[in-house]
């Protein structure tokens, strides 16, 4: 055997870059992620500024404490309502002989396109009585349990429903089953619902206004406009980034009790349990729900355009602002897609600790109420980025640090439809790194990619709260244009804004209703 | 001289230490198997010959090229070797054309990428694409694609775990037959001793991330360097004996050994289920059994037997043409003995 000597062509960089912990996509996605991330440390420093006399002084203030009794009881409420609810139609259209299945799934998931502040928009414009707590409770859960019903429905379809079966065997009956398997078996997913729920109700604000309620968020917002108290306005947003962060803990420490296997699917869905004499309560309480929460916009919507514009203002033009609103849209898209490639290559390639906490960290800003991401970039901007306050790359950057954890959840979705081992594959043929990503890689994640731009497109174009804080003076967006009518009671005016963007929020949530369900069918019949 | 030469290699995944000195030379143009149960670390031995995983000291080198030494790694695409993997990871939106086209130069790809599906039998099915195949047919592109280059070396991670037993058989035989045809070195990595036992010329058993044996399929077959490896590749009977020189004095009186084993000592031998042979009449050199249970499978008989004499383990295991009925039977040993320690380090 011949003693085998030093292969050529291992220059030193090489060498280091081939040995070291770093593949030279990490630098990339750490500075991304960086990026993402650090304007929120601007909201502590900013509060940190106010001093500790301010800090008292508005801290102690007794308007904190009914902001936090009204965000909590509202939080609480809604949640409770939206979990019930959503339970109950996951339940109902995934494990039951319910007539029409997929159509109520469907249904049921729609309200998510309709955006809180259209939704308290058709309420209040409708019935000028629907205010307040009652009123937002109402209004909120209507919005927001698709958000508990999609996960569990996504769980109760993966899992075969032997559980159940094992079950019934052993002489419970179909309450008891409910009740001790099903309930359990769904609990991470209503847990994780539930926690999106109250995110959400911490963030609002289009809704609260328009109910005249008044929650952290609302008051963030009117004291940073009117009072532009920059300092007061990052205080409220720490204590609600606390609220946030504690929210969060609280379910990272209640997921760690109830665990739950992933059962191995079969491949065979469960046979649905007969509902009988509960069929038409089913039914009916099924259409109540769409129809409070589907059927009153549209109702509104219809009733509006129809009425025609019952304004004073001069009109705008719809069309106009639709063509604003794409292109910050698609800038906001592209950036953040962009953005989102090579934080989720990072994590697909490497399951290391280093490559999951940096993903991790790109999702923290899902954690964070939109009014405090928003917030962050003005402070930002204002002592950092002078030049840009209140130009539209502002506006474009707080799009893409708000929905980044949109485009890299989709991104991630797509990479996953890459079978492991390709990219290995590819390089054993001799093909280098890039040219594998640009042969391979690319090509099988591309309609993936044009999925997650799309989704933030058209998430972004019908945002409120951060555009109103980031937009450029005189330029109008859909959703602020709207905003402008509806807060001069021209409801008649802002009825095409607010058609638009609910049209315009359907696919994405169609998008998201696929994704979550997977697109295999569930048989319509028993056995 | 070309062959891959691997001399105490040691890699880990983040720090738990994963391969501990691996030593294994196959020479040029062998079928090599490292047979091993699975989280003995042979994937990752094949990974960082691929160049997929960082070696973290030793030496790995193909002919006269070092691939890996721990400080400087060639990188995967430079190493000239070709890599399939246990579900063939075909490009799934490439046809299969393409797929085995992929690593050769645009010129070359529509003549050889003939020639390969031609060579694997897939001969007309260059433009479907993967999801239009069978298992068996993907494993095959699969292989068509990584011998497309001329590898100087071709790397098998259970590349037939995923499929049918029948057709396991049968593609395993067509795989080493294409691999013999081309005269490629391939080394492939599987926990069936079946696979490795039919597949390969040479076998490397791997223990707790070590080889502990290398050798001829027949040889290791015969003469395991421990229990844990003489057990690992088969049923076996390890019978207690006083071991001296070439000869063991067992129950079944004075054995021949395979190799001269020194000095006096008290140790277990290896014989192998088809080396008890069965019969009606005592003997010289007969141990009296009663016939436990006898299954059919097929090819022969299975029988368990439990001697009647001391100094025997409880149950002994023999393979017969015909099929015996419960009762008693007298049993006698054929060929050599071998003899087995215990193993010295962990199983896993």
């Amino acid at each position: 055997m011949t003693t085998p000597h030093r292969a050529e062509g291992l220059s030193p960089l090489r060498r280091w870059r081939a040995n070291g912990p770093l593949s030279p996509l990490a630098p990339v996605a750490f500075a991304v992620v960086a990026l993402v991330v650090s304007p929120l440390a601007f909201v502590a420093v900013q509060a940190a500024q106010a001093g500790w006399d301010q800090a008292q002084r508005l801290l102690g203030r007794p308007v904190l404490a009914t902001l936090i009794t009204n965000t909590v009881t509202l939080a609480a409420a809604v949640t409770f309502a939206t979990a019930v609810i959503g339970f109950g139609a996951a339940y109902l259209t995934e494990r039951t002989d319910l007539p029409g299945r997929r159509w109520w799934t469907v249904l049921l998931a729609l309200p998510l396109a309709v955006p809180e502040f259209v939704r308290g928009y058709s309420w209040v414009s409708l019935w000028p009585s629907v205010h307040g707590y009652w009123g937002a409770v109402l209004v909120m859960t209507c919005s927001l349990y698709p958000l508990v019903m999609l996960p569990v429905a996504a769980t109760l379809r993966r899992t075969d429903g032997a559980a159940e079966e094992v079950s019934r065997s052993l002489g419970r009956g179909p309450w008891a089953t409910l009740w001790r398997v099903t309930v359990p078996l769904a609990r991470p997913a209503l847990a994780g619902g539930a926690l999106l729920v109250s995110l959400y109700l911490l963030g609002e604000y289009g809704a609260f206004a328009m109910l005249r309620y008044t929650t952290f968020a609302t008051a963030i917002f009117t004291e940073y406009k009117l009072g532009f108290d920059a300092a007061s306005a990052s205080l409220l947003t720490s204590v609600l980034v606390a609220l946030a962060l504690l929210l969060v803990g609280l379910d990272a420490w209640a997921g760690r009790r109830g665990r739950t296997t992933r059962a191995g699917s079969t491949g065979r869905s469960a046979a649905p349990a007969a509902l009988g004499r509960w069929r038409l309560p089913s039914l009916a309480a099924l259409a109540a729900v769409v129809a409070l929460s589907l059927g009153v916009p549209l109702y509104a919507l219809g009733y509006w355009l129809v009425k025609g514009d019952s304004t004073s203002l001069p009109p705008a033009s719809v069309w106009s602002s639709a063509l604003t609103t794409l292109g910050y849209a698609v800038s906001a898209a592209l950036v953040s897609t962009a953005a989102a490639v090579p934080v989720a290559l990072y994590g697909w390639r490497r399951g290391t600790w280093l490559a999951r906490s940096a993903e991790r960290a790109a999702y923290l800003t899902r954690a964070l109420p939109g009014i405090a991401v928003a917030l962050s970039v003005v402070y930002f901007a204002i002592r950092y980025a002078q030049p840009l306050y209140q130009q539209p790359p502002m506006l474009v950057a707080g799009y893409v640090i708000l929905f980044f954890p949109l485009a890299l959840t989709a991104v991630r979705a797509a990479l996953a439809q890459v079978p492991p081992g390709v990219e290995e594959v590819a390089r054993s043929l001799g093909t280098r790194p890039l040219a594998v990503l640009a042969r391979v890689t690319l090509p099988l994640v591309l309609p993936g990619l044009g999925a997650a731009a799309a989704m933030v497109a058209l998430t972004a174009s019908t945002e409120l709260t951060a555009t109103l804080l980031l937009r450029p003076t005189g330029t109008q967006t859909l959703a602020t244009q709207f905003w402008v009518y509806t807060s001069g009671l021209a409801y008649g005016a802002a009825a095409p804004y607010a058609a638009l963007m609910v049209l315009m929020s359907v696919p994405p949530v169609l998008l998201l209703t696929r994704r979550a369900l997977g697109s295999h069918p569930t048989p319509e019949t028993p056995r | 001289m070309s062959g891959l030469t691997i001399t105490d290699l040691h890699a880990a995944h983040g720090r738990t230490p994963i391969l501990q000195g691996v030593e294994l030379a196959v020479p040029d143009g062998a079928l090599a198997c490292v047979l091993g149960p699975s989280g003995c670390g042979k994937s990752t031995l094949l990974r960082v010959v691929a160049g997929f995983h960082p070696a973290r000291r030793g030496h790995v080198a193909l002919g006269d090229t070092v691939l890996d030494d721990g400080r400087g790694r060639l990188p995967a695409e430079r190493r000239r070797i070709g890599y399939v993997p246990q579900d063939g990871a075909l490009f799934p939106h490439l046809t299969v054309a393409a797929n085995i086209g992929f690593g050769l130069p645009r010129a070359l790809r529509r003549d050889r990428s003939d020639e390969l599906l031609s060579l694997v039998g897939l001969s007309g099915l260059g433009r479907r694409h993967p999801h239009q195949l069978s298992g068996g047919q993907q494993q095959r592109v699969a292989l068509a694609r990584a011998l497309a280059p001329r590898p100087e070396l071709l790397l098998l991670d259970e590349p037939f775990a995923a499929l049918d037993a029948a057709l396991r058989t049968d593609l395993r035989a067509e795989v080493a037959a294409t691999l013999r045809a081309a005269g490629t070195t391939a080394v492939l990595v599987t926990h069936d001793q079946d696979e490795a036992l039919s597949f390969a010329d040479t076998i490397a058993v791997m223990r707790a991330g070590r080889i502990v044996q290398q050798a001829a399929p027949q040889d290791l077959y015969r003469e395991p360097a421990d229990t844990a490896v003489a057990r690992f590749l088969g049923e076996a009977n390890l019978v207690p004996a006083r071991i001296e020189g070439l000869q063991a004095d067992t129950a079944f009186g004075i054995l021949k050994l395979t190799a001269n084993a020194g000095a006096a000592r008290r140790g277990p031998v290896l014989l192998r289920p088809r080396q008890l042979r069965l019969s009606v009449t005592p003997g010289p050199g007969k141990v009296r059994t009663r016939i436990h249970r006898c299954h059919f499978r097929g090819s022969d008989h299975r029988v368990e037997l439990a001697p009647e004499s001391r100094g025997l383990p409880p149950v002994l295991i023999a393979y017969t043409d015909t099929a015996w009925p419960p009762g008693e039977a007298y049993v006698e040993v054929d060929g050599l003995a071998h003899p087995v320690d215990e193993p010295t380090e962990p199983l896993l």
